[in-house]
């Protein structure tokens, strides 16, 4: 079953065609990932997924239902986690809060519930979010971290905290936007065994990445962009052996000589 | 009681009295002002504004319709807040410089409006009798503060508290954790101008006059001097900005003319030596902890927590 859809998607900006008449399916409980070289358009189709920017033509549809038109905040609680590919944590705040701050939309007490603090309703949803802010720092091995301001971490563990902080959404679908950016061949071995981690709890990840030793050996499917279009999906093999693929990373030249 | 109390307060030095009763009033609209820009980092320049919507209003409140003073004060307070929603809404699009801007022509607004309208006496300004209640004034003022400073740290450390927190740090990633970043921002306008509006309330009915051209922009700059002093996001921060900047004048007085040359003096070398304000964004108890050298136990404290809501 898909749980993510994209339909002829569109986007331009002004004469730039970011994003031209994508099609792009995610399978639920599926490692997906996106490829392409830089200025493909992975972001902004990430970005058009959230909702951050509304696609010109065609439509997204997230468990069937669509999503256009939709504000981030509302696709976010729907269960649309993310990462972003240059860290956007709060730095200003320890590690549990910013985990706490994930897990917003799994919490309802308002203005309300902060001036009844102490009353039992208040504080049984305080403990609710508490212990699933737990897991996650669990999920990530950053429990010893807890209380330490998130912009004092260093930056793989930052990688990883942003990863936590989309888990406490308690997402159907996690968006990662270059995970292991950054990260040396260790970090990325530990990565690549927390993604399966992740998605052995049922939840669908779609990733964007440049490493291809990452992609290839995590995904299950792979698309690929190029200048806004899809070019190619599908195994790792088949994307391996791809002239078009082939092309658009190494040059009209060079897939010639791999045929 | 009550007559105890009236005695008490009787006793002080009227002028003393007035200090005391001016500090109460500056801490309620630094708290208000430290919600706003201090946990939500939405800097606004026109705080003052509010102020003077609750002063009116309040007067207006007792003058026209003798309402009782503590129903007054409260009804106060949520026209002032319905009043910041509404402008909050389409104005916390903005944001940095640009909101600041917006706020202070809003500010300006409020005084030409409330300078030119028959019902609050154009430029002569308002008598305000004085409010009936069983305790004194000031008590009454001192209570509020109570109140103020225990809702606002209710605030700071709940669900609703973090969300603000998230806005401030970074408006995207807010909005991707299912935050949504304008209810959060206009509820903590709401907030700030409720307090702003209790307190111009306060002023109102301690003062006993009141004229629109007292809640300008200096005003403004005044109450957000009080936050920075302290430490933006600090409520003991705001709680101390508030008395110094509020007792300041007053205590520099035997300078005469040279008094408001030191207080500038002031505000310059703290921003040179304590930029951070003089909390630096720490609270009271932390402060306390560190002072002693002991870091607070909170993964003992977080244990525990989640102990009990899984035993429930």
């Amino acid at each position: 079953m898909a749980i993510l859809e994209l339909k002829n998607v569109t986007i331009r900006f002004g004469g730039l065609v970011a994003v031209n008449d994508v099609n792009l399916t995610v399978e639920k409980g599926t490692i997906q990932a996106l490829i392409g070289p830089n200025g493909a358009g992975k972001s902004t189709l990430f970005n058009l997924i959230t909702g951050i920017y509304q696609p010109t033509s065609g439509s997204i549809h997230f468990k069937e239902r669509s999503v256009n038109g939709t504000p981030t905040y509302k696709i976010a609680a729907a269960g649309i986690g993310r990462t972003f590919q240059n860290i956007r944590l709060f730095t200003d705040l320890t590690v549990l809060d910013n985990i706490l701050i994930g897990a917003h939309s799994r919490g309802r007490w308002n203005l309300a519930g902060a001036l009844m603090k102490f009353t039992p309703w208040v504080r049984k949803e305080e403990g609710k979010l508490l212990n699933l802010a737990k897991e996650c720092l669990q999920m990530v091995d950053l429990s010893y971290r807890a209380f330490e301001l998130s912009g004092n971490l260093p930056y793989g563990e930052q990688r990883r905290l942003e990863i936590a902080r989309a888990l406490a959404l308690q997402p159907d679908l996690l968006l990662l936007d270059e995970p292991a950016a950054g990260m040396n061949p260790q970090e990325k071995a530990e990565l690549m065994a927390m993604v399966q981690r992740i998605r052995a709890t049922g939840i669908t990840v779609f990733l964007v990445e440049h490493d291809m030793k990452f992609v290839m050996g995590i995904s299950d499917r792979i698309a690929v962009l190029d200048y806004g279009e899809k070019i190619a999906e599908g195994s790792p093999e088949e994307i391996r052996r791809n002239p078009k693929v082939i092309e658009a990373y190494l040059g009209k030249g060079a897939a010639d000589a791999h045929a | 009681m009550g007559d105890f109390l009236q005695l008490l307060t009787g006793s002080i030095n009227p002028y003393y009295l007035q200090i005391i009763v001016n500090i109460g009033i500056g801490i309620i609209l630094a708290l208000g002002l430290n919600v706003i820009t201090g946990l939500t980092g939405q800097l606004s320049l026109g705080h003052a504004a509010f102020m003077s919507i609750g002063a009116f209003t309040s007067a207006l409140l007792t003058i026209k319709l003798g309402m009782p003073f503590f129903a007054n004060l409260a009804l106060t307070g949520f026209i002032t807040a319905g009043v910041a929603a509404l402008i909050g809404l389409p104005i916390l699009r903005l944001t940095g410089d640009y909101l600041a801007i917006c706020t202070l022509g809003f500010a300006e607004i409020v005084k030409v409006v409330f300078l030119n309208l028959e019902i609050t006496n154009k430029a002569l300004g308002l008598t305000v009798p004085s409010a009936i209640t069983a305790v004194p004034m000031p008590i009454v003022v001192w209570l509020v503060v109570v109140v103020s400073i225990i809702c606002v740290t209710f605030i700071h450390s709940s669900r609703f508290g973090r969300a603000l927190m998230a806005v401030r740090g970074d408006e995207i990633a807010a909005e991707a954790m299912g935050i949504n970043v304008t209810l959060y921002k206009v509820q903590s306008f709401a907030i700030g101008a409720f307090l702003a509006g209790v307190g111009g309330g306060l002023y109102a009915h301690f003062m006993g006059y009141i004229n629109p051209s007292d809640f300008g922009f200096l005003k403004s700059v005044d109450i957000l001097s009080m936050i920075v002093l302290g430490g933006l996001g600090s409520i003991t921060g705001s709680v101390i900005g508030a008395s110094i900047l509020s007792a300041a004048p007053e205590f520099l007085r035997f300078m005469a003319s040279y008094r408001m040359l030191v207080y500038g003096g002031l505000l310059v070398c703290m921003m040179i030596f304590r930029p951070n304000g003089l909390m630096g964004g720490l609270n009271f108890t932390s402060l306390v902890l560190r002072t002693l050298g002991r870091k607070p136990h909170m993964k003992t404290v977080m244990d525990q927590k989640t102990a009990k809501t899984s035993e429930s």
